[in-house]
């Protein structure tokens, strides 16, 4: 047993700061490959996990969770903060989040510019908003409940949309870069929703990364999708998180890299899981590149003398 | 304040998610004006596929029984009927095993309920908060005259499952992927469902066990308990039944209630 880790969930246990992760990458943390990372022993990456996943009271969730975080830096990922709907965010969800940022002390955390629950019925799904003033205000006031209640500034995702909404007054791009600069938040990046939006909406992938406030960005997420058709038999790319990331994904992840430095990169896989040296070998690979543009010197932190 | 209006594009969007007699919203658009109704339809289609697969996750033992397709059918009508209130999935279908004994088409399969409540209970047990079964050393130190008086604190994973069915051995029987040899269902059986540290067990319950079993985990003296037990069941037997509750991790700890 660790000293803090093992602390239950109170809300009187306090928030601690875990140091940053760098220019590395990760995955998603799935139980059925729990003893094949536990026999590899340590490793150099982070482990993701679904911050709702963990929400219960107690059993082996936690436990496999703790053995991970025992020896690996973790990024907590709230799917179901319903961030960007227009109702008031919900208190016992923000206190459960609270309680696993201070039990777990993730080196990353975020969440989604999306909703997902509309008055009492929860969707389970990413839901898309309209970019306006009023949604921009409610998206900034939620944000800041959000930080006021974990102490740090989040990472918000950038969604994939499969369609946009008449009424907005202005580009994604525009409206994400008011809302780090209002609230002081962190941006993740998922590069596959990028690259699934701009197919979908016919907009240049480069040209939305241009606009995209890439120092901001403190995580990067890399996917799979999977392809439809629209209503006009045209391609539709839905953001499935199913399969290995697409080639075209790799080039723009390389592309925001070198903008952007290493950041802490996430390979995130959902359903039809892999074996885990499957999903190992994608985060080699995004490892790779992220070194490709490592700073030649190690400066490290400057400590007085 | 913002103008309410500004902020109904949720109200717009949500009612059709779950609703595939209603048109896409009209708020919504493909890029240059291009229609969005199979755009719109890949949410719909979100939504209502990860509710059914979290109902199978669930509920795994009623899905293998059903076959997926008749389970993903009757999913679908319980997740239109009633949606998820909460964010946590796995408090998701607490209404379903009543929703399976009023569906019509699973009156062939009168047991199906009954193993979806123990499937409801073995989730419940998985993801109870963790706390310390009771040592039996504790009852031995209690004096004779004092043991009618107990009252036992149930542990936070432990429940009952009654059932006029056989549906204990049909639930252990379908979470196994082995084939299933044919069971008799007509036999009436009693499920415990404990998770004293890392796994939850499921055991038959003895006749009376069940009524004793509730009757302590609902905070009633052991007294009381072993006669309402006895009258429920004339050959029970105190002594193993205390025992085996104690043995599976029912219980947290005891208190001597009216000292």
């Amino acid at each position: 047993m660790t000293t803090a880790i093992g602390l239950g969930p109170s809300t009187l246990t306090p928030l601690r700061f875990p140091p940053p992760v760098g220019g590395v990458a990760g995955t998603s943390f799935k139980h059925e490959h729990l003893n094949a990372i536990l026999a590899d022993g340590p490793q150099a990456g982070f482990f993701e996990v679904h911050a709702e996943n963990y929400m219960g009271a107690g059993g082996p969730p936690h436990r496999a969770l703790e053995a991970i975080r025992r020896d690996h830096p973790l990024s907590l990922h709230g799917v179901c903060m319903s961030i960007g709907g227009p109702q008031p965010l919900d208190k016992a969800h923000l206190a459960r989040f609270r309680g696993l940022v201070a039990r777990y002390q993730p080196a990353l955390v975020s969440e989604h510019l999306a909703w997902s629950t509309h008055e009492t019925s929860f969707f389970n799904d990413l839901l898309p908003l309209p970019y306006t003033e009023a949604t921009l205000a409610c998206v900034c006031d939620h944000i800041d409940q959000v930080q006021e209640a974990i102490r740090r500034p989040i990472l918000l995702e950038n969604p994939s949309a499969y369609l946009a909404f008449r009424e907005s007054s202005m580009s994604e791009t525009d409206f994400i870069r008011i809302v780090t600069e209002r609230t002081g938040c962190g941006l993740l990046l998922d590069v596959n929703n990028v690259f699934v939006s701009a197919t979908n909406h016919g907009f240049s992938a480069l040209e939305y990364l241009a606009d995209f406030p890439l120092s901001r960005v403190g995580e990067i997420h890399l996917a799979g999708h999977a392809e439809q058709s629209d209503d006009d038999g045209d391609l539709l790319l839905i953001d499935s998180h199913d399969g290995p990331v697409a080639d075209a994904v790799w080039k723009l992840f390389e592309i925001v890299v070198q903008h952007r430095g290493p950041v802490p990169t996430l390979i995130e896989w959902d359903s039809k899981i892999p074996d885990w040296l499957v999903l190992q070998a994608e985060a080699a690979a995004a490892q790779v590149i992220l070194d490709r543009y490592r700073p030649s010197m190690l400066t490290g932190d400057r400590r007085a003398a | 304040m913002l103008p309410e209006q500004d902020l109904c594009f949720a109200a717009a969007f949500a009612p059709a998610l779950l609703d595939p007699t209603r048109l896409a919203p009209s708020i919504v658009t493909g890029p240059n004006g291009k229609a969005a109704g199979k755009r719109y339809d890949v949410y719909r289609n979100n939504v209502t596929v990860s509710l059914i697969d979290a109902l199978a996750a669930i509920y795994p033992a009623v899905q293998r029984i059903t076959g997926p397709d008749f389970f993903r059918a009757m999913a679908r009508f319980h997740i239109r009927q009633t949606p998820p209130a909460s964010s946590l999935l796995f408090d998701y279908g607490r209404d379903f095993p009543e929703f399976i004994a009023a569906y019509e088409y699973a009156r062939p399969h009168p047991w199906l309920a009954d193993v979806a409540r123990i499937e409801r209970a073995w989730l419940d047990a998985y993801h109870a908060r963790d706390a310390a079964p009771l040592v039996p050393a504790r009852l031995a130190a209690v004096a004779p005259d004092r043991l009618g008086d107990l009252v036992f604190t149930p542990h936070p994973a432990a429940a009952v499952v009654r059932s006029p069915f056989s549906a204990m051995t049909i639930f252990a029987a379908n979470r196994e992927t082995t084939p299933v040899e044919r069971i008799d269902a007509s036999t009436p059986e009693d499920a415990l469902i404990t998770r004293a540290e890392f796994d939850v067990v499921v055991r038959h319950l003895p006749p009376g066990g069940a009524v004793f079993a509730i009757h302590l985990m609902s905070g009633r003296p052991l007294g009381e308990a072993a006669a309402s037990a006895l009258e429920a069941s004339p050959d029970f037997d105190i002594a193993s039944n205390i025992a085996g509750l104690i043995e599976a991790g029912a219980f947290t700890s005891i208190s001597l209630g009216e000292a």
